[in-house]
């Protein structure tokens, strides 16, 4: 992270009601919104719907089946593990550091997306470390 | 409980009013410009502010609601913790970075800078308050059954209490003294319930197979709301989506240094609701093992008594002031927070944004849910608090997920969306809590409304703005690149 270098306190207005005027880029053609530039800002998001979505889904396959198999297959959620039914493994402790690995995993996935792109720009100069 | 057991619990419960109170005070000395008073500075450390996060997040009704429920309906009812972390995932995936990025302190102000359009923004205003009202009403009703059962005191004295400190101590600290009081909650609120539980499983040393016994260890069997899959996926939509559209939640983002470190954040709150997570669940499976079942009604107040009957002596006393604490720390902290959100939007959007109208509207913020939960009551306060996620899911979900990612979504969309979201799952709030209208075959929706309002809301807003697509201006893109552009490649433009 940006341990290194304290960011400078700076004062913020609640809310800035007046939407910006100007865009917050400047310069190169992505601040420019020419057409390249608005492409490759497209790109950007579209790679990180996907990595969002791909995240999203992954997780779905985890939870979604779940209450289904509970109520139509009772013998899954009552097999004992341990002396403990499944349906406590999988929701009481499991479901937490499944949830952390999907979280961690997408940060990676969506920081390296951000510096392939940010390199793309031109300047390999890297937000997170 | 013995009545040397309850005045200690009682001096436990005004130890941590009073402290509240002065740390309140001691924050506005600090307090002087309205941005100190109202978002801390910028500047606020991923680890802290995930402590914050949780601390303020983690409400009486996971701290209590969650354990009596476990208590009462086995593993079913494990979804709800499950939920209210998951929707920490969903809010990294499609909400922090952007929103962070966006400068936008509440969903009102995203209204704006994404649409310009005071019409949506007024709208955004009046969800927020009612989502933000929603979910105070029933943690007022907790605070009044908690010191009802400590203190014997008829139930509108927890209430107003609870609702009279938060107010007072919004108006006099505003966010700056929270963020810090925030974090130390989390760990406040850790301890005083894994002890209790700790120490309770040390004494009674129960043999894995006595804990899960009986129908109730089964899952599947649901909340008692008829059909089990149905409700639970409702449930589900709700909690896992609603927490991205949470007032109170949102507004602790702003404080992220970044888009990046708002992720960062995330990750950690993720982890932190995790640990704290693993006590209710096992308070309630002690509970449901050692104690009688909870009358209806008195869920939310079993873990209250835990101690003193498991425990026992004065170590049971002790440990049940503890809980008692860790009990009205979370009423204290939640509610702090909702009217934090609700007075700060009251205030720019209503008032002129002056420090003196945030408190005007820190008053309006506080009042209002005391009025409303005076005559009213709540059973489980946790399945109440779930109507809170389940109207920021059909409405503030579907607002921030497709304007952050699509920008067909036009003004017109999105404000249908809301509407038919909004109306949906506030008409089956008012069907439920208003005695006497029938529901019929409705009964399971109206219990859950998010399996029916999110989706409406989604499709209606895709359907009207596919419809009104002309509204799209180019204005549009670089309003998308601000949300999406990491700030390292901001930096490359603006050196060029």
């Amino acid at each position: 992270m940006t341990d290194r270098h304290p960011p400078r306190r700076v004062r913020v207005v609640l809310a800035d009601r007046r939407p910006s005027r100007r865009p917050v880029l400047r310069g190169a053609e992505v601040a420019e919104q020419t057409e390249l530039g608005r492409e490759l800002v497209r790109g950007l998001v579209r790679a990180q719907l996907a990595a969002s979505i791909r995240i999203a889904v992954l997780a779905l396959a985890v939870f979604a089946p779940l209450p289904a198999l509970f109520a139509f297959v009772p013998a899954f959620g009552q097999a004992r593990v341990l002396g403990v039914p499944v349906a406590w493994w999988l929701l009481g402790v499991l479901a937490y550091p499944a949830l952390y690995l999907l979280a961690r995993w997408h940060r990676r996935q969506a920081e390296r997306i951000e510096r392939d792109f940010t390199a793309l720009l031109g300047r390999d100069q890297d937000e997170h470390r | 409980m013995t009545p040397d057991g309850s005045t200690l619990s009682l001096v436990a419960i005004a130890l941590v009013v009073l402290l509240t109170g002065v740390i309140g005070a001691y924050g506005v000395r600090f307090a002087r410009t309205t941005n100190d008073f109202l978002v801390a500075s910028r500047t606020v450390r991923p680890a802290w502010n995930a402590a914050a996060i949780s601390g303020e997040y983690l409400s009486a009704a996971s701290f209590l609601g969650v354990a009596g429920l476990i208590a009462g309906y086995g593993p079913d009812a494990l979804w709800y913790p499950v939920g209210f972390t998951a929707g920490y995932l969903a809010l990294q995936l499609f909400v922090a970075a952007p929103l962070r990025r966006s400068g936008a302190y509440t969903v009102p102000d995203f209204a704006e800078i994404r649409w310009g359009s005071k019409r949506l923004r007024a709208l955004s205003t009046g969800l927020v308050l009612i989502i933000a009202w929603v979910y105070m009403v029933p943690l007022l009703h907790g605070a009044g059954l908690l010191l009802q059962k400590v203190t014997g005191l008829p139930r509108w004295v927890g209430v107003t209490v609870v609702a009279v400190v938060v107010t007072l101590n919004v108006v006099a600290g505003g966010m700056r003294s929270i963020t810090l009081v925030q974090a130390m909650q989390y760990w406040f609120k850790l301890v005083a319930i894994s002890l209790p539980v700790l120490i309770g499983l040390a004494v009674t040393r129960p043999g894995v197979t006595d804990l899960f016994t009986g129908d109730w260890a089964d899952a599947g069997r649901g909340l008692g709301g008829g059909e089990s899959a149905a409700e639970i996926y409702s449930l589900m939509l709700a909690t896992f989506l609603g927490t991205m559209g949470l007032p109170h939640v949102l507004v602790r983002f702003y404080t992220n240094v970044d888009g990046g470190s708002a992720r960062a954040t995330t990750v950690r709150v993720i982890a932190l609701l995790g640990v704290f997570y693993v006590f209710p669940t096992l308070a309630g499976v002690l509970m449901h093992q050692a104690m009688p079942p909870p009358a209806p009604g008195q869920a939310d107040t079993l873990l209250l008594g835990m101690p003193v009957q498991v425990v026992g002596g004065v170590l049971g006393a002790v440990l049940a002031a503890l809980v008692a604490a860790g009990a009205i720390a979370a009423f204290l902290s939640t509610s702090s927070g909702l009217v934090v959100a609700a007075a700060g939007v009251l205030s720019t959007d209503v008032l002129r944004g002056r420090v003196r109208d945030f408190r005007t509207s820190a008053v309006v913020a506080g009042l209002v849910p005391l009025l409303i939960a005076l005559p009213t009551t709540s059973a489980d306060i946790s399945r109440v608090v779930g109507m809170a996620f389940a109207v920021a899911a059909s409405t503030f979900c579907p607002l921030l997920v497709l304007g952050i990612w699509w920008r067909g979504l036009t003004t017109a969309g999105a404000f249908a969306g809301l509407i038919v979201g909004g109306g949906v799952s506030l008409g089956a709030l008012v069907v439920r809590v208003v005695p006497g209208i029938p529901t019929g075959s409705l009964e399971s929706p109206v219990g859950q409304p998010a399996v029916v309002s999110v989706p409406a809301s989604f499709v209606t807003m895709v359907v009207v703005s596919l419809l009104t697509r002309s509204s799209v201006t180019p204005r549009v893109d670089a309003m998308l690149a601000q949300l999406h552009l990491p700030s390292a490649a901001r930096r490359i433009g603006a050196g060029h």
